[in-house]
């Protein structure tokens, strides 16, 4: 191949070095030198105290941070182990048929590829406690009407319930993917041995998935980390910490009580945790990987 | 899948995820023909009104046709700037000499960048914006698209540039080539169906960003999400039109997913796990 094209190397790769150090790089030096100020905005502009490490030191007695980390975890556990469940059913139930795939998997794609704001509005209205479609069903069967979002009991599973319904579909393409490539000869040696349909999912599909089954599961988990759109939507945190996420109350606390310097640190924190997470994760998929091949 | 009435069991059970799917759009589609006090009445008959989209567009507060065309110029801006700028750097790392430290820093930052929540990253952007006096303007959105959305654009163009056979291009080099000339006329007309799929989803996602946007426009540069958000934080939640702008917004990636639901499918499942 021709190696001495310097110049071009340089134009093409400069445009996408440029966006990531202005644009990522430049951002994350930033919040983490604010961390260390109180940030004002006075006068039309941004007056910084130096105060060292008291942001880091406030943190802990945040009112929101803390249980918002946690719900942010117990949200990405709760929710990915349904979409798994879920996910697999469907995948594999699409995996099987002939006729009307397509259909199927252009209606499985609708939750990804509309506005997740859209989302939480169907919700909103769906859960609505006088004129929400749950209430009236729940009617028929003498049941009180349940406040889904504003009781603190309840608010979180109606969150946990949205997301599932969100994202079992990013699942179901990345388990069907999954499920169209595997090796077909294992398949018919099964038949010609007269396995039944059960024992063919448990001793052959399943061990035969357990890598992308890992995979998507590690990457849902990540990436469930970045819930805002249907919090900000359908509870705002609320009733009380019982919803709060991570991205909420950096939110708040960046745009809404203008606390730039607490918002950069509950932003470097939330970085520090997540990028933990990361690396694990791209360990376990590289060991993934390797197992199966 | 032996016997019929295990086939009859799996459709019934993708038939009831479907309508688990369906049911929510359905419902959300009747409230936008419905007043509001048919919506509060839960009236299952009902007598269709287009009095919610007349709102949406015509009365005298109305901003809707101002939002579909913010959303859409940045959409599509963006879209382009993502094309351009991973295609040629996709190329220049899969297909030609380069040091393979450059290609592993720049695919392992863009795979970080992409699992990071980025609320991290918009404190900084909206500072960033406000100090060049670019706040509530269209090109700190474009940009910020840019970036959130780029780590979907070069995993997918990557994935596609992988499949493009190697001799082609080596014969394009035998003939003379240059880099530049082999990107321009033998790469960018064979990754087509590639550039496509990542269009479609990068627009999309562009399409349905309500975060960032929220944080980096004021009412002239709104996008489509921001503003139906604005219809439930009045001290009356005005459903009709939340309702209504909802189901507006679902057109594009209604019609995408009709036309390129292939593309799609190849390209999200390519940006996802390698």
């Amino acid at each position: 191949m021709n190696t001495k094209d310097k110049s071009w190397k340089i134009l093409s790769l400069t445009p996408i070095i440029a966006v990531l150090v202005i644009l990522t790089l430049v951002p994350l030096v930033n919040i983490f030198y604010n961390s260390f100020f109180d940030i004002r905005w006075d006068d039309g502009k941004y007056n910084y105290t130096y105060i060292g490490l008291e942001n880091y030191i406030e943190l802990p007695n945040n009112k929101f941070y803390l249980p918002g980390l946690i719900n942010t975890i117990k949200l990405s556990i709760f929710a990915v182990f349904f979409q798994m469940l879920f996910g697999f059913l469907i995948a594999l139930g699409i995996s099987k048929i002939k006729r009307g795939k397509g259909f199927f998997i252009s209606l499985f794609l609708l939750p990804i590829l509309l506005p997740p704001i859209v989302i939480g509005s169907i919700w909103r209205l769906m859960y609505g406690f006088d004129f929400g479609i749950f209430n009236y069903l729940l009617s028929f069967f003498g049941v009180f009407p349940l406040d889904w979002l504003g009781s603190s009991s309840l608010a979180f599973t109606s969150i946990v319930i949205v997301d599932i319904w969100h994202w079992t579909p990013f699942v179901v393409l990345l388990l069907l993917a999954g499920l169209e490539s595997l090796p077909t000869d294992v398949y018919e040696a099964a038949r010609v041995d007269g396995t039944s349909g059960w024992n063919e999912i448990v001793y052959i599909t399943i061990p035969l998935m357990i890598p992308t089954i890992i995979v998507t599961m590690v990457f849902r988990f990540i990436l469930s980390f970045k819930v805002f759109d249907e919090i900000y939507l359908l509870t705002q945190g609320g009733p009380g910490t019982s919803t709060e996420v991570i991205s909420f109350s950096i939110y708040e606390t960046f745009f809404e009580s203008d606390n730039m310097g607490l918002g950069s640190v509950m932003s470097v924190v939330s970085l520090f945790v997540v990028s933990l997470l990361i690396i694990i994760v791209l360990n376990v998929i590289r060991r993934v990987n390797k197992y199966a091949n | 899948m032996r016997t019929s009435t295990e086939k009859l069991i799996n459709y019934i059970m993708l038939s009831f995820f479907a309508i688990l799917v369906l049911a929510p759009f359905l419902w959300i589609a009747t409230i936008a023909f419905k007043t509001q006090i048919d919506i509060m009445m839960m009236k299952i008959i009902f007598k269709p009104t287009l009095f919610n989209f007349d709102k949406l567009f015509f009365s005298k507060e109305a901003t809707f046709f101002r939002d579909i065309f913010n959303s859409l110029f940045v959409g599509i801006i963006s879209t382009l700037i993502i094309l351009i700028i991973c295609s040629m750097a996709s190329f220049t790392m899969i297909r030609t000499k380069i040091s393979n430290w450059i290609t592993a820093v720049l695919f392992l930052w863009v795979i970080v960048f992409h699992m990071l929540p980025p609320i991290t990253f918009v404190g900084s952007w909206f500072q960033m914006a406000n100090s060049v006096g670019l706040f509530n303007s269209r090109v700190a959105l474009i940009l910020a698209h840019v970036t959130v959305n780029l780590p979907l654009g070069l995993l997918i163009i990557s994935s596609f540039m992988r499949d493009v056979p190697t001799e082609i291009q080596e014969a394009a080099y035998i003939d003379g080539c240059s880099n530049r000339q082999v990107y321009l006329k033998v790469m960018l007309p064979l990754l087509g169906p590639g550039l496509f799929a990542t269009a479609v989803i990068v627009f999309l996602f562009s399409w349905n960003d309500f975060m960032v946007a929220m944080n980096l426009t004021a009412k002239a540069t709104q996008t489509v999400p921001v503003s139906i958000a604005t219809f439930s934080q009045q001290y009356e939640v005005r459903y009709g039109e939340m309702a209504a702008g909802s189901l507006v917004s679902l057109v594009p990636a209604l019609i995408l997913t009709f036309f390129a639901q292939k593309y799609i499918v190849k390209g999200l499942t390519a940006g996802a796990v390698k």
